[in-house]
């Protein structure tokens, strides 16, 4: 009897927690699809996508939540793609990506026109591990390609040594790392040395899930996995967010842009990459910033977009979310460098406060 | 008494019914959603993924065989190292160790068995790759360098090190039930063969022989964990979908593509297969377990049979 007791006792507290869980994870998804903003007072803006603005967006919610208690930001980083799919298929208010949406994904979204609001840029660098090899290592976008092509595969190849001839480059194989996951920064990547070199355009290609020939390199997952893998592996080179690399104290390779010059990545070789294309930039700003013009400009630098709906299901949420990019663009700015990304050139900000006028809700703007 | 709870009887049978038909249920869902999510890719590459080798998402090439390739390859490999293992430790704990020795072995392996995957991972990328990097894989190509699977770049990163993560992951669950097995061998047993002047070494054998179906269901058991790994493998495996006779080079598995590309894939065609390669482990997974069981099956029968004899 008394065991009977203990064990309906069980069952009943097995399925009150079942119970608060189901009706926890449904209010959990009212909270982010939209609606249900006025009873606790606080406006819940959830956003995915982009796993490299992940720390900027923490910081920059966490920086306007200061300023407006009632507004709260949150932001997953689940990668790019996820960040579309996201904002597809409304399960978020706004997507992250590091590479604007083509036009057959623009096609396939549940809320209408979508919104591409350029917020920060960053960059990619290619960081190594040669322990012996003190200052930067040059390449060009040549060598990059031939590396991961595997045309190149010892680190004192002649090619390497004539754009090096200071280093001491060893009798190594070299080991490339890639992205396995499909990724914003591999897009990048692929689009820089697409646009550079013949070969590499024809056998790879731009794409966000490259695939190297069999038997180069090894994958890791996330920026976080290839800086792991060249951490911790004498002889590879892989391609990370400047960030990363910065966190890592990781080398960075400086790159030989189009005007002929080799360049460090850092925020103002970035913006510049970015002011050389602000004036012929396409009208809804779906742009990349790789091989950029410009003596000084970085080459494989890119943009990160937030992807918001051009009419707003909800005019109290759109109107946060809408003074929350605009004070991320104007105000935020000053956070920027420190994180190691780089801020947008004017030009492009002015270009970034028209568009969030634009954005409106059942048809009245929601900035004035 | 039987009669008076009749009405109790019913509802508890009910009950019992339920539960065991939800998991045809669930089955049958979970077969049912991935065939039909993976239509597009089923209609258009046909039986062909299973042994098409290119995977190429951004041109649409999807070949199945690297990936279950790098699986059975990594999963058997980690068999391969626990089993004997994991043996070893059991039959110590149950035949030989004295209960003082015994209790704090028994409890380091179950608290192997509670490290969450991730951490093995690290641990694969910061202390096991550099160590056969510098130390075991010098030392196989030096001595074993003319067998093809221990050629190649030695990067610490590859088939053999996901493996061996494997190995020590699969490891306390093998050790765990098999031990249990070996205790629920009656005392009898030992005493009769002892008494019949067998030494210890052969009633252990004794032992062993009468336990192969339990040991067996072990093994099986260790390999479910092996083949659907995930995390660990993905961090040291090195996600190269190739098919490469080297045990240093890089490999694949179908457990950490998906991981790595489901959120990511965002065309219908990339979904479909990454979706089907799903319904590929799922088949593989049924595949291993169903020779598992004809392997016990006939294990027991041989065990029956001399038994009789």
């Amino acid at each position: 009897m008394n065991i009977n007791r203990k064990f309906f006792n069980q069952i009943a507290f097995i399925a009150l927690a079942l119970f608060a869980a189901v009706s926890l994870a449904c209010s959990g998804q009212q909270m982010g699809g939209g609606g249900n903003t006025s009873s606790s007072g606080t406006i819940k803006i959830s956003g995915t996508g982009s796993t490299f603005v992940k720390p900027m967006m923490d910081k920059w919610g966490s920086e306007f939540g200061k300023l407006n208690p009632n507004i709260q930001i949150d932001y997953s980083g689940t990668g790019s793609g996820a960040g579309i799919k996201g904002i597809q298929n409304r399960t978020v208010d706004f997507g992250g990506s590091d590479a604007a949406m083509t036009d057959d994904e623009m096609k396939q979204t549940t809320g209408g026109e979508i919104v591409h609001l350029p917020v920060v840029l960053g960059a990619v660098v290619l960081t190594y591990n040669l322990p012996d090899v003190k200052e930067p290592l040059k390449l060009t976008p040549e060598l990059i390609s031939d590396i991961f092509l595997g045309k190149i595969r010892k680190w004192n190849d002649p090619k390497l040594k004539a754009e090096n001839p200071n280093l001491n480059l060893p009798d190594n194989d070299i080991t490339p790392v890639f992205r396995a996951d499909g990724s914003g920064t591999s897009d990048i990547f692929t689009d820089y040395l697409s646009k550079t070199v013949p070969e590499w355009k024809e056998k790879v290609g731009r794409t966000k899930n490259p695939q190297l020939p069999p038997g180069i390199g090894i994958g890791g997952k996330g920026n976080e996995g290839v800086m792991g893998q060249v951490k911790n592996t004498p002889n590879t080179i892989g391609y990370v967010e400047l960030t990363f690399a910065k966190a890592n104290n990781l080398p960075a390779a400086q790159i030989k842009n189009k005007a002929g010059n080799f360049v460090t990545a850092d925020s103002s070789t970035v913006s510049k990459a970015a002011a050389a294309f602000a004036d012929t930039m396409a009208d809804d700003l779906r742009f990349e910033i790789t091989n950029a013009d410009g003596a000084d400009a970085y080459p494989i630098s890119g943009t990160v977009f937030m992807l918001v709906y051009k009419d707003q299901p909800d005019p109290v949420k759109g109107k946060a979310l809408v003074d929350f990019l605009w004070w991320a663009i104007n105000d935020g700015e000053q956070y920027v460098v420190d994180l190691h990304y780089a801020p947008l050139p004017e030009s492009l900000v002015t270009k970034v406060d028209a568009k969030l006028m634009s954005i409106t809700s059942g048809g009245k703007p929601l900035r004035q | 008494m039987a009669q008076s709870s009749t009405l109790g009887d019913k509802v508890y049978r009910t009950i019992l019914f339920v539960a065991a038909s939800s998991i045809l249920l669930i089955v049958a869902a979970i077969f049912y959603m991935m065939v039909q999510s993976s239509m597009p890719t089923l209609q258009r590459f046909g039986i062909g993924f299973l042994w098409a080798r290119e995977w190429n998402p951004s041109q649409e090439l999807f070949g199945a065989l690297p990936f279950i390739y790098g699986t059975v390859v990594s999963s058997l490999l980690a068999l391969l190292i626990a089993v004997p293992i994991s043996l070893g430790i059991a039959v110590f704990l149950v035949e030989q160790a004295p209960k003082k020795i015994a209790r704090p072995i028994a409890f380091m392996i179950e608290l192997l068995a509670a490290i969450p995957s991730v951490v093995y991972g690290l641990w694969g990328i910061f202390v096991l790759a550099p160590f056969i990097r510098e130390y075991l894989g010098p030392v196989l190509q030096d001595n074993l360098g003319f067998l093809p699977i221990f050629q190649g770049r030695l990067t610490g990163i590859g088939m053999l090190t996901g493996g061996i993560i494997l190995a020590i992951m699969i490891t306390p669950i093998v050790t765990a039930v098999v031990r249990d097995v070996l205790e629920a061998v009656p005392n009898t047993q030992r005493e009769a063969a002892l008494a019949l002047g067998a030494t210890k070494w052969e009633t252990t054998m004794i032992v062993l022989g009468n336990a192969a179906s339990g040991i067996a269901g072990a093994v099986v058991l260790g390999l479910g964990r092996a083949v659907g790994e995930t995390m660990a493998v993905t961090m040291v495996i090195g996600n190269s979908p190739q098919i490469s006779a080297s045990l240093f080079e890089p490999a694949y598995t179908i457990a950490s593509v998906l991981a790595a590309n489901f959120a990511d894939a965002t065309d219908e065609i990339y979904l479909s297969a990454l979706i089907e390669m799903a319904l590929v482990l799922f088949l593989v997974t049924v595949v291993i377990n169903g020779l598992a069981k004809l392997l016990i099956m006939s294990v027991a029968g041989r065990a029956n049979a001399s038994k009789h004899t």
